[in-house]
């Protein structure tokens, strides 16, 4: 038995204009202030006019949410007592806003306990529409939700399938004047998430079939999104990849370049797409030295056209593509080409590790590090060598 | 030999081999709560008790019927969903996550320390068992 959980998902040119269908009494726009500020968050506003509803906006999002940034939001919700939420934002304002949904019904909840066990009855104060201005968390269309332990420099990967939004609406036009550092990172997020899903030990019929399609479209468009932001065609296709790798993922589960990503985001704030894309590669190698047959490497390369002679063959073709992929894209791919020092990385290497353990996302891997084994691989990443373990 | 389970033995086994684990010692480091496996056998419901502290069992025991007693976490469901998950049909999260296992306690320290769960769950799978006919 398993669940299979998607929003109504409208897409294309014009798609923000299917805000106008939402009935209620107050909208509250949950963005960042840079996204005010370009003008993003009132052309949300706009769409919403003929609704009627007041609209509010709450900017007060940042990079890498925290807990008490979204216990606030949540107070904010409180005093505003909105019916519909609307996130407007890449990841970590979507992201932000589904936690602080949930704390607006559930005022007494942990943040920390937001969790997919237990059914936390949401809805009953308002509904939930997100708009991405990214291409890449697919956070639209999954109930994950990551948290910063600031104290603690750890991100937790949390969830709960309520969380899940009610209405996605991807608009090319939300992501045509974002910039290519970004589309970069955000793209390659999606590409992550794509084969991830399909690798993770979660995989099943119902979302093999998204992965397999978005991690093709993210090949094919990524780097014409990058290289001309305004090129609609690529932008479009880029915008639907990343919400249906995230129907992949989130309905199957990350893995390990996720768990370590998570780790080196919450100590050294690396972006999220750019610290997951680096470890991919490197746990692909990692994962294909497992158990043989664990993998389903030949599969996905056979599909992305690559040569696919055998597991191991399979996993080293995927890696090239993905590394080439990278270097078009003027990607990092290494700990130390993210600009961290060796001192620092080594300070914190017993954190690193720890925090990747100990992450929701690394169990799904099909093989799964010890603590001294993620170490090795930190290291293996931070210097740019070959996974040979 | 074979330990049959639900039962004392059953649970003192697990103890022993948690307290060898590696594995569970690195991964619950920061675990902090006591434990009910809950079984229900066909009317019959038997609950088995781990005092876990910090990658270690300190107690464990069957609790006697009727007896006053509640740990910080309880894990409950019918004894065919347990061997599922123990003989690795059935995965642990989502047995939880639909419901067919039901988890009540600190949700905090559970999503912090998803890890030290799932030692706990593959210590399970390493005691020789025999399941109720
Ligand atoms: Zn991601």
């Amino acid at each position: 038995m398993w669940i299979f959980s998607s929003p109504t998902i409208v897409y294309g040119e014009q798609a923000l204009s299917h805000l106008e269908s939402l009935s209620g009494r107050k909208a509250c726009i949950i963005t960042d202030a840079n996204l005010v500020k370009a003008g993003l968050a009132a052309k949300v506003a706009a769409a919403l006019a003929p609704t009627g509803m007041q609209v509010e906006i709450y900017d007060r999002v940042e990079p890498d949410p925290t807990l008490e940034a979204v216990k606030e939001g949540a107070q904010a919700m409180l005093a505003l007592q909105p019916d519909w939420l609307i996130a407007v934002g890449g990841g970590s304002v979507i992201d932000a806003a589904k936690a602080i949904w949930i704390l607006y019904e559930r005022p007494e909840m942990d943040p920390e306990a937001i969790n997919p066990i237990e059914t936390l009855g949401l809805g009953a104060k308002a509904r939930f529409a997100a708009v991405p201005t990214t291409s890449g968390t697919g956070s639209e269309a999954t109930y994950a939700i990551v948290l910063t332990n600031a104290a603690e420099k750890r991100k937790l990967g949390l969830g709960s399938r309520e969380a899940l939004p009610g209405v996605a609406i991807l608009d090319p036009e939300m992501v045509l004047g974002l910039p290519p550092r970004q589309t970069a990172d955000t793209g390659l997020d999606a590409l992550t998430h794509a084969v991830e899903g399909f690798t993770s030990t979660f995989h099943n019929d119902f979302s093999d079939g998204l992965c397999l399609n978005a991690a093709k479209l993210v090949f094919r468009w990524l780097p014409e999104a990058y290289a001309d932001g305004t090129n609609i065609e690529a932008r479009t296709h880029l915008h639907n990849a990343a919400t249906i790798a995230g129907l992949g993922f989130g309905n199957s589960m990350a893995a390990l370049a996720h768990g370590m990503g998570h780790a080196l985001g919450g100590v050294f704030h690396v972006p999220h797409g750019r610290a997951v894309a680096l470890f991919l590669p490197y746990t692909i190698e990692y994962c294909v030295r497992g158990e043989e047959g664990s993998t389903r490497y030949v599969e996905l390369a056979k599909f992305l056209g690559l040569h696919a002679g055998g597991e191991r063959d399979a996993a080293s073709h995927l890696v090239n593509a993905i590394r080439d992929l990278e270097a078009q894209l003027d990607q990092p791919q290494t700990i130390a080409a993210c600009g961290i020092s060796r001192e620092d990385f080594e300070r914190e290497l017993d954190l690193l590790a720890a925090n990747a353990l100990n992450d929701t996302q690394t169990i799904m891997s099909t093989r799964v590090p010890e603590f001294d084994e993620l170490k090795r691989l930190f290291t293996i990443c931070y210097e740019g060598r070959l996974v040979d373990f | 030999m074979t330990i049959p389970f639900p039962s004392d033995a059953w649970i003192k086994a697990m103890m022993a081999d948690l307290n060898a684990s590696e594995a569970y010692l690195a991964a619950a480091a920061n675990w902090e709560g006591s434990f009910d496996f809950i079984i229900q056998v066909g009317g019959k419901t038997t609950t088995l008790y781990m005092d876990l502290w910090h990658g270690k069992c300190r107690e464990a025991y069957e609790v006697p019927e009727g007896a006053e007693h509640k740990a910080d976490f309880r894990l409950s469901g019918p004894v065919a969903v347990w061997q599922k998950v123990m003989t690795k049909k059935l995965d642990p999260m989502q047995a939880m996550m639909t419901g067919q296992l039901k988890l009540t306690g600190n949700m905090a320290m559970v999503m912090k320390n998803v890890r030290a769960a799932k030692e706990l769950v593959e210590s399970c799978t390493r005691i020789p068992t025999e399941f109720p006919a």
